[in-house]
């Protein structure tokens, strides 16, 4: 191991999520920013006096780590507000990590909160003005990922049946998650027959557009030892940045998770077959299959076949998206901290009727923008260090 | 001492626009750059202006469905020249527009509030 790796310095230790779904009039991000802040302390046995690094992201508030440090009364030694879209979270892992290793805060929280259910993803995420794609009117984020969609079913034949089999593992997980927002049956052929909003994406193909904020509480491995849950180890982390334009995606089959992925599996020293549950960005159903293609799961292109039969369903052979994901359980505009969240519940043993039993290692991976940022997080238990 | 820019990338291309060109850049060795920047991507060098014979092929593309009004598309094109755009193909259904399909560019007249832009047609003798 050399000198200055950061593998294990520091551990997942508490998490909680905010309200969720559509949360109560008037209610703010920094409502919901505190209250799961206050939460995953609780979750761990810490106080909000130990708080001394603040990291969070949001669309909604200019200067989130300032509104979030006055209302909870604390003045952090050190923050952080990286904002890359959705993989934001993953990001501040990969900072915090680093800050706790140079003696910069020892106990980070990293925290969201949204209410663009309440308030329209119009207000909540007012699109900037872009005057190459403004003219052709693409409704945006849908539509950028659907001609990435195209490209992928053009170049490989996947088909809207495959990305449909996303959808339905989805929400078959999502009915094992009691804060899910969609726990219906769903099928394929629902799916399908669906309002079409941006082809080849029914609206099934769609993130859910809700309210809901989360923390998550990361400190020192010393520290973490004696806290209330076995703590989520952070093995390897990996951020890669390769576009903000649709149109200038270096190839619209081949997200950034072939950069993000490899570094965090390298830093870690382990292969993706060693890891028992991943946690992916589903904003779109196209953004597992291809996430799993770019990961190592199956080869460029074999997405489509790789997602079917129920593979990555409950009791399919590769556990993907155990909470139900951006597809069925919630999805409030920058949903990457919700995976971490979930990946470090299967870690801390405390998924209930989803938990993957003998969970030693799990991937979280984040994306923003229209598949221009990718950060992966692999964690495991004290077993794996 | 530097000299401010006089005209905006932007400017520029919509000037060409309303000329009926659809403007792009090269940089110093010779590669296509768009969308217009003020410096080379990759060098932070010069760029100079070029027009477009305007042909190129769908990379990608997606017909949105709006809940109160007509489907219509969008498109990734590829021009000859080495660059890629969005835009919108016209004159044939929005579902029947394919990927590897020739098109060439017209410049969609505009309004009070959007100068004139470029749109593409499928290529006669496709």
């Amino acid at each position: 191991m050399m000198g200055n790796s950061l593998r294990g310095n520091c551990a997942i230790v508490g998490t909680a999520e905010s309200d969720l779904g559509e949360v109560a009039p008037g209610m703010t991000p920094v409502d919901l920013t505190a209250q799961a802040i206050v939460r995953a302390l609780e979750d761990c046995g810490l106080r909000l006096g130990d708080v001394d690094g603040v990291f969070t992201a949001t669309t909604q508030t200019r200067m989130i780590a300032m509104a979030v440090s006055e209302y909870l009364g604390i003045t952090p030694r050190y923050f952080d507000s990286t904002q890359v879209g959705g993989s934001s979270f993953m990001a501040h892992i990969a900072h915090a990590r680093a800050a706790i290793a140079a003696g910069r805060c020892e106990v980070a929280v990293i925290a969201y909160g949204s209410t663009q259910r309440s308030v329209s993803r119009k207000f909540a995420s007012p699109p900037e003005r872009n005057a190459y794609e403004d003219p052709y009117r693409p409704m945006m984020p849908p539509s950028a990922y659907a001609l990435a969609a195209s490209r992928h079913m053009h170049q490989y034949g996947t088909t809207r049946e495959q990305l449909a089999e996303v959808a339905v593992a989805a929400r078959q997980w999502a009915q094992h998650n009691p804060r899910a927002f969609m726990r219906e049956d769903l099928s394929v052929q629902d799916v399908l027959d669906a309002r079409m909003v941006s082809d080849p994406f029914t609206v099934r193909d769609c993130c859910l557009v809700t309210d809901g904020g989360g923390a998550i509480v990361l400190t020192s491995a010393e520290r973490a030892r004696d806290l209330k849950h076995r703590p989520a180890f952070i093995l390897g982390t990996g951020e890669h940045i390769s576009h903000n334009m649709i149109t200038m995606m270096p190839d619209l089959t081949v997200s950034g998770a072939a950069y993000s992925g490899p570094l965090a599996f390298a830093e870690a020293g382990v292969a993706p077959r060693d890891i028992d549950v991943l946690e992916l960005y589903d904003a779109f159903t196209y953004n597992t299959l291809v996430f799993l293609e770019d990961l190592g799961y199956c080869t460029k292109g074999e997405g489509g076949p790789f997602v079917s039969g129920g593979r990555i369903a409950p009791g399919g052979a590769l556990p993907v998206n155990t909470n139900g994901g951006g597809l069925s359980y919630c999805h409030p505009g920058m949903y990457g901290l919700f995976l971490l969240i979930e990946a470090a519940r299967q870690i801390h043993g405390v998924c209930g009727e989803r938990q993957i039993a003998g969970a030693e290692l799990a991937l979280a991976h984040g994306n923003g923008g229209v598949l221009s940022s990718q950060c992966t997080v692999i964690m495991g238990s004290d077993a794996t260090l | 001492m530097n000299e401010a820019v006089e005209r905006s990338p932007l400017a520029i291309f919509q000037d060409h626009c309303r000329r009926g060109e659809l403007a792009y850049q090269v940089d110093a060795a010779g590669n296509a750059v768009f969308y217009p920047r003020l410096v080379a991507p990759g060098s932070g060098g010069a760029l100079e202006w070029r027009i477009s014979a305007g042909l190129g092929t769908v990379h990608a593309t997606t017909t949105l469905h709006p809940r109160n009004a007509e489907p219509y598309d969008v498109s990734l094109i590829d021009l000859d020249e080495g660059f890629r755009m969005m835009s919108r193909v016209e004159g044939i259904a929005p579902h029947a527009v394919r990927i590897g399909m020739r098109v060439e560019v017209h410049m969609s007249p505009g309004s009070d509030e959007q100068p004139p832009y470029p749109v593409f047609r499928p290529l006669e003798d496709a």
